[in-house]
C-alpha cells in the first residue's frame, strides 16, 4: 500500500507522462477539465487540448472527426454525461466506424456522492459495453490507470475508460510483476472456495471481504477484472471450473455490467453460481460517498453477504 | 439609494446558501449567490404558487435549469412554506430529501429534476406547451447558466419556443461571466447572446441581475409580451456578497474552510446589518 489516489488523478499524470512519445494523442474535455485530470495535460500542451465547453454530444463526434485525421482522441467529462448524455454519438460517431477515440468517464458510480442520483452514473458499464467494437476499461488503482493509458495509446480502435472520483489505496504496484493487458484479468488472491470477481474500486474491497472470510474458514479466490469487455473468458471459466460459484461486485448497476457478462457467459459455459453484488435496480441519491456506498451495501461486509448467497446455492 | 423591501430576503438567503454549503462541505456556492436576487424575487412576487397546494393545476411553474444552485433554491422554498428552514440544515446528507441537485416528487415545490445542464429549459417548453394546449392562464420560468447555454439542448429548446410562440414561457440567463474551467469567453464564447436568442425568435431584455427593480421590470415586459417567448439576460457578479468569491471561477463547486467560512460570513452578516439598520 503505497499512497493514497484517485484513478482520475493517475489518468493525468498518465496522459502528461506519455505525451511525448505519442505526438497523435489529443485530449478534449468539457467545461470539467479539472475534475477529470484532463487539465494536467492541458496545461502543459495547449495546443493538443480542446476545452469542448458544456456541451458532450458536439465533444464525441468533433473526437470523432479528429481521429479519422490521424489523432488518437481522449475525451473526458464525468461518465454520466460523456457515455450518457453522448450515448448516440458514441455509438454511431465512434464505436460503429470503429475510431481511434477513448470516452473517458471519470466520477463513475455512486462515489460522487453529494451530486446524488443526477450525477451517479452506474450505468455506463452497461451502455458502453452493449456497443459493439467498444473496449470497455475500469482500472482498479492509480497504478493500474497508468498501465491502461498506456495501453490504449498502443492499441487502436474505440474505447471507454472509466474513472473513479475517490481517493483509494494504491496497491497493484507492490505486487512483483503485476502487469495489466486489455482483456486479461488478473489473480490477486488465490483461493477455492468461492471466486470475488471485481472491478474498479470493488477489488480493494474485495481484497478485505477475503480477509474477512478466513476468519470465517472460507478461502476465496480474488480476480481484478479491470476489462469488462472484452472479458477475459479463461479466467473466469478456471474460476467457475476449480471454486463451483462466483461473486461478481462493481460499483455500477447489476443490470448490464460486469456482473452480467459474467454471468451470461458463464451459464452458456459451465452453470455454476453467480451472484452479482452492486447497485441493485434503483437510483442513487445525494449523501457523502461513504455514506451513500454503505447505504447501498457496497463494502466489504457486503461482500461476504453475497459470498454466503453463492456458497448456500454451490452444489456438493 | 432607496432600500428594496427585498433587500433583507436576499441577504438572509445569501448568508443560508453559504451556511448550507458549509456544513454539507459540498456544494456550488457561486453560481447560488449570482442568483440570489433573482430566486428571491421570483417567490416573493413573481411566481403564483402556494405551498398548500404544490400540485395546483394552474400554478406558475419554475425549473431550475442550472441545477447545481440548490443553495439558492431551497431557502426560498423554505422561506416560502415548502418545508421547515430547519431542514436546510440537512443538505446533501444521506438521510435528507435536500439533495445536491433539485429533484421532482421528492423535494416539496420542485417542479422538475434537475442537474444535467440543457434539460431543464426543455422541460419549461413542454410545461408551457402543455398551458397552451390546456388553455390555462399558468406562467413558466426557468433560471439557467451562461455556461450551460454551451448544450446544443437549449437552442433546440429556443428554436420549439419560438415556433410554438410561448410567451408563457421566460428564461432568465444568470449572466455571471464564468463557468468550472473558467470565463465563458474562454472556454465557449457565447456572445452576442442578445444577438442569438432574437436570431432565435425570442424577446430578450438585458437587466441587472442583483437588482430588484431592474428585474421586476424585465419580468413586467416578459409578461407583456406577446407571441414570444421572453429571455432576461441577468447580468451578475458570480459569488456575489463574499469578497474572495467574486468572479473567481475557483468557487463555482467548492465549499469554504473553517476559516473561509468564518470571513464569508462576516462579510454575509455585516451587509445584512446594515440592511437590518436601514430597515429599522
Ligand atoms: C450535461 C452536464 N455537463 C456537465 C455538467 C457539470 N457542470 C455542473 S455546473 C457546470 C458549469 C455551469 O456553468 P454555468 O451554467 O455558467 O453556471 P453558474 O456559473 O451559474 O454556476 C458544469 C460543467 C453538468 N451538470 N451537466
Ligand atoms: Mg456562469
Amino acid at each position: 500500500m503505497s499512497e493514497k489516489i484517485a484513478t482520475r488523478v493517475a489518468y493525468g499524470k498518465a496522459l502528461l507522462e506519455f505525451a511525448p512519445e505519442h505526438p497523435e494523442l489529443v485530449v478534449l474535455d468539457a467545461d470539467l477539465a479539472g475534475s477529470t485530470n484532463a487539465a494536467v495535460f492541458g496545461n502543459a500542451y495547449p495546443d493538443r487540448f480542446f476545452d469542448m465547453g458544456i456541451a458532450e454530444q458536439n465533444m464525441i463526434s468533433v473526437a470523432a472527426g479528429l481521429a479519422t485525421c490521424g489523432k488518437h482522441v481522449f475525451a473526458s467529462s464525468f461518465a454520466m454525461f460523456s457515455t450518457g448524455r453522448a450515448y448516440e454519438q458514441v455509438r454511431t460517431s465512434v464505436a460503429l466506424p470503429r475510431l481511434n477515440v477513448t470516452v473517458v468517464g471519470s466520477h463513475g458510480g455512486l462515489s460522487v456522492g453529494e451530486d446524488g442520483p443526477t450525477h451517479q452514473c452506474c450505468e455506463d458499464l452497461a451502455t458502453m459495453s452493449s456497443l459493439p467494437n467498444m473496449t470497455v476499461l475500469c482500472p482498479c488503482d492509480g497504478f493500474e490507470m497508468r498501465l491502461a493509458v498506456k495501453a490504449l495509446l498502443e492499441q487502436s480502435g474505440p474505447a471507454y475508460l472509466r474513472m473513479a472520483r475517490l481517493a483509494t489505496e494504491q496497491f497493484t504496484d507492490a505486487i512483483p510483476g503485476y502487469t495489466f493487458r486489455i482483456g486479461k484479468g488478473v489473480t490477486l488472491r488465490p483461493g477455492k472456495d468461492v471466486t470475488i470477481a471485481a472491478t474498479g474500486m470493488m477489488v480493494s474491497m474485495a481484497m478485505k471481504a477475503a480477509e474477512l472470510l478466513k476468519e470465517q474458514g472460507i478461502d476465496a479466490r480474488v480476480l481484478n477484472i479491470s476489462t469488462i469487455k472484452p472479458l477475459d473468458h479463461e479466467l473466469l471459466l478456471q474460476a467457475a471450473q476449480e471454486t463451483g460459484c462466483i461473486v461478481t461486485t462493481e460499483e455500477h448497476s447489476i443490470i448490464g455490467g460486469l456482473g452480467a457478462a459474467v454471468a451470461s457467459y458463464l451459464s452458456e459455459t459451465c452453470p455454476v453460481p453467480v451472484i452479482r453484488h452492486g447497485v441493485p435496480d434503483r437510483f442513487g441519491r445525494s449523501g457523502k460517498a461513504m455514506d451513500v456506498l454503505d447505504y447501498f451495501g457496497l463494502n466489504p461486509a457486503g461482500i461476504v453477504e453475497h459470498v454466503h448467497k453463492a456458497l448456500a446455492l454451490k452444489k456438493g | 439609494m432607496k432600500l428594496d423591501p427585498l433587500s433583507l430576503a436576499a441577504a438572509q438567503h445569501r448568508l443560508t446558501a453559504l451556511d448550507m454549503v458549509f456544513q454539507a462541505q459540498s456544494g456550488h456556492p457561486g453560481g447560488s449567490l449570482s442568483a440570489i436576487e433573482i430566486v428571491t424575487l421570483l417567490y416573493h412576487e413573481i411566481l403564483r404558487v402556494d405551498p398548500t397546494k404544490p400540485d395546483d393545476p394552474d400554478r406558475d411553474r419554475f425549473v431550475l435549469s442550472k441545477g447545481h444552485c440548490t443553495p439558492a433554491l431551497y431557502p426560498a422554498l423554505a422561506d416560502k412554506g415548502f418545508f421547515p428552514k430547519e431542514d436546510l440544515k440537512t443538505f446533501r446528507a444521506m438521510h435528507s430529501y435536500l439533495s445536491g441537485h433539485p429533484e421532482r416528487g421528492y423535494i416539496p415545490g420542485v417542479d422538475m429534476t434537475t442537474g444535467s445542464l440543457g434539460q431543464g429549459i426543455s422541460a419549461a417548453v413542454g410545461m408551457a406547451l402543455a398551458g397552451k394546449m390546456d388553455g390555462k392562464s399558468y406562467r413558466v420560468y426557468t433560471l439557467l447558466g451562461d455556461g450551460e447555454l454551451d448544450e446544443g439542448q437549449v437552442w433546440e429548446a429556443a428554436m420549439s419556443a419560438a415556433k410554438f410562440r410561448l410567451d408563457n414561457l421566460c428564461a432568465i440567463v444568470d449572466v455571471n461571466g464564468l463557468q468550472i474551467d473558467g470565463p465563458t469567453a474562454d472556454v465557449m464564447p457565447i456572445e452576442p447572446l442578445d444577438q442569438k436568442f432574437e436570431a432565435f425568435g425570442w424577446h430578450v431584455v438585458k437587466c441587472d441581475g442583483h437588482d430588484f427593480d431592474a428585474l421586476r421590470a424585465a419580468f413586467a415586459q416578459a409578461a407583456a409580451t406577446a407571441d414570444k417567448p421572453t429571455v432576461l439576460l441577468a447580468q451578475t457578479v458570480k459569488g456575489k456578497g463574499v469578497s474572495f468569491m467574486e468572479n473567481n471561477a475557483g468557487w463555482h463547486g467548492k465549499a469554504p474552510n473553517e476559516e473561509q467560512y468564518r470571513i464569508a460570513r462576516a462579510e454575509l452578516e455585516a451587509q445584512l446589518a446594515a440592511i437590518e439598520k436601514e430597515v429599522g
